[in-house]
Parts: C-alpha cells; sequence; structure tokens
C-alpha cells in the first residue's frame, strides 16, 4: 500500500528532502507531498546583498513548485495545526490531509512583536531588518540615502537565522561607506546578546580582531528589551541605551505558528523538540523535522538543513521498514562569512567540534577561518550550487554529510577553548 | 571545579558556580547561594522562578532559556532581569542548583 510523506514547508529543507525522498525511496511506494503556503522560493543567502544593492531583490526568487521532481505533489495551503495522535494535517480551508510519515520544514517566523517598540514609530524610517526580502529591500533605500551618523546592528536574541548574517553585515558596510568616500562620518556598532561576536572560543577571536580591524565596535550581553523610534534607542533589559541614528535588527526568532497551536510538538519558541541526532520528533515516531524548524543544539543555516536532509531521508527509509533509525547528525554546518572587499572566510563545525583553522573539506580546498578571495567566489557560485545541486538532493562531489576531520588543526582548539 | 559550602554541607560546584550534582541541593541552600551571588534576599517571586527551573530541569532534563521562562514561568523577562540581575536564566540556574542552561548557538 502507498505511504503518504507529507512535507510541510517548501523551503530549503523541505524541497530538498523531497527531491531525495524521491530518489532514494522510489522502492517503497511512497507518494510526497509538499504544502507550503506560498508558492516563492526564496533564495535566502541572498538577503544579506540586496541592502547593499549588490542583488537585486527579484532575482532571489523562484517558483517553489518548479523545484520540485516530477511526481511530487505541490499544495499551496495554510497549514493550522498537526494532530500527531490521528496523523493528520489541519489546513485553513477546513480541508485536513493525512500522512504516514510528517516531516516539518517550515523554518522560523520573525517575532517582530516581542520586542517592545520594534515595530513602532521607528519601524521602516529608522528601524529596519534585512531577514525579509520586503526589509531588505527597504533598507537598501535606507543606506543609500545615510550619510552620517550611528549605524547599529542590534540581534534581539539568539538562536537566530545565519548566526555570521549580522557580522557579515557590518563587514559590508564598512566596505559599502568606504566606497562612497564616507566611512569617517558613519560609526558601525553590533549590539549582541552574547559575551562576544561569536559564540566558540576560536573563531570569537578570528572574528573579533577582524571587526576591531575594521573600526566596528562590539557591544556584548545586551538584552535588547526596547526599540525607542522616537528618541532612536536601544533599551536592554537591564536599563543600559544604545542610541543609533540607523538601526538594523535582527527580530527574536519562533518557529511556525501552527507548531505551536499542535500539542506536544514544539517548544516555548515552537522550534519542534526532537533527537537530535536521528531528527524524530519526541512527540511521535512517523514525524521528522529538518532545517531551521527544530530545536537542534546547532546553528539555523541552510547547510544544517543540507547536511541533515540525506539523514532524515535515510531516517524515513528506516522508519517505513520498520527497522532501527541508524542515520545519526552530527550537527555539520558550515558557512561562508562575507567580509567585504572581495573576501570571505568560511568556518566548518559540528556537535562536538568548534571552526577550526585549515581547509575544506580536505587537506586540500578552501581555507578555514582565514579571509580569502577564493571563499567569496565558493559563496557567490554556491547559488549556482544552491538551485541546481543542492535543492535537486544530488550527491556533491567531496561534500559529505558528516563533518570531514582531514584538513582541520586540532591542536588550535585545546589552546582555545 | 571547587568545592562550596551552603547550608552547612560541602558541594562541588563548577568554575562558573553551577552546581556538579543537582541532586544534593535543597531548599535550605538557595538563599545562601543567592548571597555569594549578589541577591541578597528571596522574595515570593524569587521563589517561583527557582522552583520552576527545578521542575523544568526535573521533566526536560535542562534548565529553560530566559525567553522560555518569560513565556512560561508567570514572571516576565522585564521582572526577571529585576529579580536576577544580568543574566536571569543562568543566575536562577545557579541559585536552583541545576546547570547552566544551554548556550543557543
Amino acid at each position: 500500500m502507498t505511504k503518504n510523506i507529507v512535507i510541510l514547508g517548501g523551503g530549503t529543507g523541505g524541497t530538498l528532502v523531497a527531491n531525495r525522498a524521491k530518489k532514494v525511496l522510489h522502492d517503497l511506494d511512497v507518494a510526497i507531498t509538499v504544502i507550503d503556503q506560498d508558492n516563492e522560493h526564496l533564495y535566502q543567502p541572498g538577503l544579506l546583498f540586496v541592502p547593499f544593492g549588490l542583488k537585486a531583490p527579484e532575482s532571489l526568487v523562484r517558483n517553489r513548485k518548479n523545484q520540485l521532481k516530477r511526481g511530487i505533489n505541490f499544495l499551496k495551503a495554510e497549514v493550522v495545526s498537526v494532530d500527531t495522535a490521528s496523523n493528520r494535517v489541519h489546513l485553513a480551508s477546513g480541508d485536513s490531509i493525512s500522512y504516514d510519515v510528517l516531516v516539518i520544514s517550515t523554518g522560523n517566523t520573525l517575532q517582530i512583536e516581542e520586542t517592545e517598540g520594534l515595530s513602532g514609530s521607528g519601524w521602516g524610517k529608522n528601524v529596519f531588518t534585512f531577514y525579509t526580502l520586503e526589509g531588505a529591500d527597504a533598507l537598501n533605500r535606507a543606506l543609500a540615502k545615510f550619510s552620517e551618523g550611528k549605524l547599529v546592528v542590534d540581534i534581539i536574541d539568539v538562536p537566530i537565522k545565519c548566526p555570521v548574517a549580522p557580522l557579515e553585515f557590518c563587514q559590508l558596510a564598512d566596505w559599502y561607506f568606504k566606497q562612497k568616500g564616507i566611512r569617517d562620518q558613519i560609526e558601525i556598532t553590533l549590539v549582541t546578546p552574547l559575551d562576544g561576536a561569536f559564540t566558540k572560543p576560536v573563531c570569537n577571536r578570528e572574528l573579533s580582531g577582524l571587526l576591531r580591524s575594521k573600526g566596528i565596535e562590539v557591544i556584548t550581553e545586551f538584552n535588547t528589551g526596547q526599540v525607542d523610534g522616537v528618541s532612536k534607542k536601544l533599551v536592554s533589559y537591564d536599563g543600559r541605551e544604545v542610541a543609533y541614528d540607523l538601526a538594523v535588527v535582527v527580530p527574536l526568532h519562533g518557529g511556525a505558528d501552527f507548531v505551536g497551536r499542535s500539542p506536544g510538538l514544539g517548544d516555548e519558541l515552537n522550534f519542534v523538540t526532537v533527537d537530535e541526532f536521528t531528527l524524530q520528533a519526541k512527540v511521535a515516531p512517523n514525524v521528522f523535522a529538518i532545517g531551521d524548524a527544530p530545536n537542534l543544539p546547532t546553528s539555523k543555516a541552510g547547510s544544517v538543513a543540507h547536511f541533515a536532509g540525506e539523514i532524515v531521508v535515510e531516517n524515513i527509509g528506516h522508519y517505513l521498514q520498520g527497522e532501527p533509525l541508524s542515520a545519526l547528525f552530527d550537527g555539520h554546518t558550515n558557512c561562508f562569512i562575507e567580509s567585504g572587499f572581495h573576501k570571505a572566510l568560511l568556518i566548518d563545525f559540528n556537535y562536538e567540534t568548534e571552526p577550526l583553522p585549515g581547509h575544506y573539506p580536505s587537506a586540500i580546498g578552501l581555507p578555514l577561518l582565514r579571509e580569502s578571495k577564493l571563499n567569496h567566489i565558493g559563496k557567490l557560485l554556491f547559488e549556482k550550487l544552491y538551485w541546481y545541486g543542492i535543492l535537486p538532493g544530488r550527491n556533491i562531489p567531496g561534500i559529505k554529510s558528516l563533518m570531514p576531520r582531514m584538513g582541520k588543526r586540532f591542536e588550535n582548539q585545546e589552546k582555545g577553548s | 571545579m571547587t568545592v562550596a559550602t551552603y547550608a552547612g554541607k560541602e558541594v562541588t560546584v563548577n568554575s562558573e558556580g553551577f552546581f556538579e550534582d543537582p541532586s544534593v541541593w535543597d531548599e535550605e541552600m538557595a538563599p545562601e547561594i543567592a548571597n555569594s551571588f549578589g541577591v541578597p534576599e528571596l522574595s515570593e517571586r524569587h521563589w517561583q522562578v527557582i522552583k520552576f527551573m527545578r521542575h523544568e530541569y526535573e521533566t526536560k532534563g535542562e534548565g529553560p532559556s530566559v525567553r522560555a521562562l518569560g513565556k512560561s514561568s508567570g514572571v516576565s523577562i522585564k521582572e526577571l532581569y529585576e529579580l536576577f540581575p544580568k543574566g536571569p536564566a543562568k543566575l536562577a540556574a545557579k541559585i536552583a542548583g541545576i546547570p547552566k542552561p544551554h548556550g543557543c548557538i
């Protein structure tokens, strides 16, 4: 009998799992359905470049359905809740869909209303975000007009999508204003709730030094409680203040709203609670979560969705055949960190190993944790790889789900921690 | 690792002051732990948070983040910062004798 695999969310994780499942599980008689509330697939890594005029907003969007292999059903619908006891997904239309296996890949929802004043009088005038396409586009116009004063990049709380993006934004802003010849009239400050620019010691040291060398100030352990758009300042929960002329805010992230309406599925922030190795939901054995949707103790990043995708598909196969879930995710993450002036860094890490210097994917390859032009080219080429390699669920030569140890200099980890 | 004495009992804590073994904690220790980290007196509101931390740890195996506390402990984030200055989740975890809440990445 045909088994229904229903995938909620047709973004990075959902699309690559659907395509890979179609390919890998074809012997198991499965029907695959992807449900999303719209048909616009956004290349999210491109958002960073929009404010600086380096990417046109419309170039980042493609048709979701067209990214799915033939034979995969696509349904445009809004999900209201999931009933894991009866294996049904309830839709806003009143219909419901039954599943044998459910994959939740509905990403993050920005919780703008959770921060007092964030959506208030400054929003769209002196307060922006580049975490949405509209926001990035509006910020592009604001930056073009900005000629002097304090530019403050503020992370409300973690976890956030791509934790290095705010650092990249600061460095691209440094480049942008230098190009315009007005850098000396602009202060750039990064405000973070963390105790450093990045959480892991070796990487934090490298990135902090890089920011300092570009004259970017970092204010740490600042938990933003209020954004005051009238007197243009950020106020922390413990009463500290940071004045700004232009604030670029990364709002609090949470999971999709329907997760909160589905008993037992998520945590306080609506992230699906899963086993961090098998990616199976705690609430039911036939539910999995991938990408930014689960509460994994690692970065929310496309690379995590990519590497975990292979694991999830393998485990769905195991589940359908009544076997133990033997594919285990190691938390493998990698990210390019754009540092301006046509250079970038690359970091590669997992649950156990912090980002270390060396090379990726092996002793010969892109330099890790070091600025280079090669990494910048890698970041630009990645967009093609995303649409034509990763989303279709292809095996990328040399790139494995599990983190490679080869090429990394481990002696630095002891010194750093 | 160091040894601290609370309510006349010796306990091992890590370099940041978190209990190595949450099971040796009892309520009598809390006021002294609080004192040593700059909270002079524990009010009923403090206790509401401490008990919530213990309960979360016992049921889920880890302490909640400040966001989670703000959503489910019945005490707002603003008040949490008043009760447990600087880092409410970390400080309340220390006083409740549970491990450091998972730092998100």
